[in-house]
């Protein structure tokens, strides 16, 4: 009779006691999030979802201005508006997951102090909803690339590296999903990290090859060391590279060592992430 | 019966004041004693009991307190108390949205809880989009809630709205369609907090009868706050007070309602002219005494026929008053009222010092119970010079033989009826 309780709920659990069968239970209301995400963004809207092509069709000019005109920073030979709308289209989908992840406690206070489920399912949403805004901007960048195809100029070659794209998205989501719920949850007592966080997220941008190609760095050295090299470090720069270089053959492959850098990376940082966000959600309600 | 839920212990600490502030050292000296000396949390020692209009000194406060008791499968409980006596604190750490500080609570079936009606709607989906939102965040599938859309529609009353975004919806048709998705919630163990308090009559209705459906029907363990005590009463089975974060009674429904009733409405000992409730400033309380008596209990005994009502003090103002009294029972339900002025238009002219005294006429056959007691000063629908709320507590006790047979329960009304027919 002792055994037959369904659950114990008491002061402290094991650290790595995450009931991912629970989550797997609530995957309903994870789909029910992200139609929500979805539907609510551009309502009462007249463009609609046209907004998710407006934005970086206006982002990419901009750089094609500043960055492609004004400073003249070649794209290895590719076309300005492929190679612009490559990054955006990543980098955009990286941030927005980061910034909507990032204050998971904060945003939903109202709703989790007043009903139980499990809290990841709001952060994992954000990522999936995200995925769609992605899927529409990344058709944008195939009509972009088939205008510069029929052309003929400036569109680079395709090769076999574009099929990695599934496992870029995986790993760009998976970093995006570990580095904002650890920020969510350090956010939750102190807010000073999340004002830092969203000033980090612009600069990270330019430590990102989005608005130069990686090639232009190589050679130069900080510190002694390639700046290629350091780069390379961020674990978003290998993803970038590998897309760029599949769809539009700009520049050369990073080489898969950097690629299984940036997937360790993304697995550590998500293993600790989801450690410290189930260690915190479990009583942030009275510090949030 | 097997016990559905088992509360060892439960304890709940909190930091009053701002969060965030001064709470870094508090951290650091937490994580050193016991993560680096592995000694008992400090703070965890200190902390008074939560009483909220009592100024303390510790910056800690048990809003919880060692609350142990078992609930059996199909109990329905009714938990009450004063604000802060921590109730939705403990329904908060069964539903697990927080954590208890000390002890355990074992639960055997799915909870499914209902703090809030409606959490999670966005105002810019439809009603039925709504719908499937807060099921999924209660804890339904998507199939669950397909299967009864229907019905919660119907039980929701908004049909026609369905496919209309919220935010157009009044607010008392987003509680219903809140509270009719919460309704057909199928879990072992319902935890209800406040929800009944929605909508207009008509609906309050249908919502308790839905809560006695699924207490007594279907035979669910149902854990249920309220200041509702007509509705604790025609729900529960058994009753839970809590007081400053402990435990105060543990049983009967009736007997948890006059425990909770008597703690809440007495001014402890104190006198009715403090517990004026609101004052004009001209107007100077000395003395008011009712029964008899200024301290706030008193018996009115089977052959007394009146009761006296005495006040005195002083006015800088002069002004035209009468005097109300309301009889209520211990639930807030007013019983009878004798409201001179209102009746007859005559007003007592009273100023500097005075003395205002009335010998209200008690009715005949006025059931054995306790009363509690307004007085009011005012001019009859204009203004109250000073209205003094649940005042005082009468006794109303019969000895036999004036009524042949005194009602003994005191749950058949207030008055005793007695036909035309001679005996």
């Amino acid at each position: 009779m002792q055994n037959e309780w369904n659950e114990i709920i008491s002061p402290r659990r094991g650290l790595l006691d995450v009931n991912f069968r629970e989550i797997w239970r609530y995957r309903d209301l994870m789909t029910l999030f992200v139609k929500r995400d979805i539907i609510t963004q551009y309502k009462q809207t007249i463009l609609g979802p046209l907004w998710y092509i407006v934005q970086p069709s206006i982002t990419v000019l901009m750089y094609m201005v500043v960055f492609g005109g004004i400073a003249g920073i070649p794209t290895d030979g590719v076309a300005q508006p492929l190679f612009y709308l490559a990054g955006v289209c990543l980098w955009q989908y990286f941030a927005d997951c980061l910034n909507s992840t990032s204050n998971t406690f904060v945003k939903n206070a109202g709703m989790f102090g007043k009903v139980y489920f499990p809290r990841l399912i709001t952060p994992i949403s954000c990522v999936v909803s995200n995925l769609v805004r992605l899927g529409i901007q990344f058709g944008l960048f195939l009509i972009v690339y088939a205008v510069y195809y029929f052309i003929g100029t400036g569109c680079g070659t395709v090769n076999a590296y574009a099929l990695l794209l599934p496992v870029l998205v995986v790993v760009l989501a998976g970093l995006a999903l570990g580095f904002g719920i650890i920020i969510s949850s350090l956010t939750t007592k102190y807010r000073d990290l999340q004002i830092l966080f969203t000033f980090i997220v612009q600069l990270w941008m330019y430590a990102t090859p989005i608005v130069y190609p990686l090639s232009q760095v190589r050679g130069k050295s900080l510190m002694g060391m390639d700046l290629a090299t350091i780069m390379s470090l961020n674990p978003v720069t290998p993803i970038i590279e590998a897309f760029k270089h599949g769809f539009l053959g700009a520049g050369e492959f990073v080489g898969w060592g950097w690629l299984c850098y940036s997937l360790g990376f993304m697995i550590v940082l998500l293993a600790l992430g989801i450690v410290i966000f189930n260690r915190v959600q479990r009583s942030f309600m009275d510090t949030v | 019966m097997a016990s559905a839920i088992e509360f060892d212990s439960i304890s709940k600490q909190y930091r009053l004041g701002q969060v965030g502030r001064g709470t870094l050292s508090a951290d650091l000296s937490r994580w050193w004693a016991t993560t680096v000396l592995r000694k008992e949390d400090p703070y965890l020692k200190i902390g008074e009991t939560n009483d909220r209009s009592i100024r303390g000194n510790s910056d800690y406060v048990w809003a919880l307190r060692d609350i142990t008791f078992d609930v059996q499968q199909g109990d329905v409980v009714g938990i009450i108390g004063k604000n802060g006596a921590g109730k939705s604190t403990l329904l908060k750490i069964l539903s697990k949205v927080t954590t208890p500080t000390t002890g355990e609570i074992r639960t055997r079936g799915r909870i499914g809880t209902l703090l809030e009606v409606g959490t999670g709607f966005h105002p810019e989906m439809t009603g039925r989009e709504n719908i499937y939102m807060n099921g999924a965040i209660l804890g339904m599938t998507k199939h669950e809630i397909r299967s009864k859309l229907d019905e919660i529609i119907d039980f929701s009353g908004c049909e026609r709205y369905i496919d209309t975004p919220v935010k157009r919806y009044s607010s008392g048709m987003t509680v219903r369609l809140g509270f009719a998705v919460a309704a057909h919630l199928e879990p072992e163990i319902l935890v209800v907090d406040e929800v009944l308090a929605v909508g207009d009559a008509e609906f309050q209705k249908k919502a308790i009868g839905k809560m006695q459906d699924v207490a007594r029907g279907q035979g669910r363990t149902v854990l249920f706050v309220s200041h509702n005590m007509a509705a604790v009463k025609s729900l529960c089975t058994r009753g839970i007070v809590l007081q400053n974060g402990c435990l105060a009674f543990d049983g009967l429904t009736d007997e948890a309602i006059e425990v909770y009733t008597h703690k809440c409405c007495s001014v402890d000992a104190g006198r009715i002219v403090d517990g004026i409730y609101r004052k004009m400033k001209y107007l100077d309380l000395h003395r008011i005494s009712f029964n008899g008596t200024e301290a706030t209990e008193s018996t009115i005994n089977g052959n007394q026929k009146t009761v006296e009502l005495k006040i005195e003090g002083t006015t800088s103002v002069p002004v035209d008053v009468a005097v109300k009294v309301i009889f209520k029972t211990l639930s807030g339900t007013p019983i009878m009222s004798y409201a001179e002025g209102r009746c007859t238009g005559v007003l007592e002219h009273i100023e500097g010092d005075f003395t205002y005294v009335r010998n209200i006429v008690l009715p005949q056959y006025i059931a054995q119970g306790d009363y509690s007691i307004d007085i009011c000063m005012h001019k009859p629908s204009v203004l109250d010079y000073f209205y003094a709320k649940d005042c005082a507590i009468v006794h109303v006790q019969h000895s036999d033989d004036i009524q042949g047979l005194p009602l003994k329960l005191k749950n058949e009304g207030a008055f005793s009826l007695v036909s035309t027919q001679e005996k």
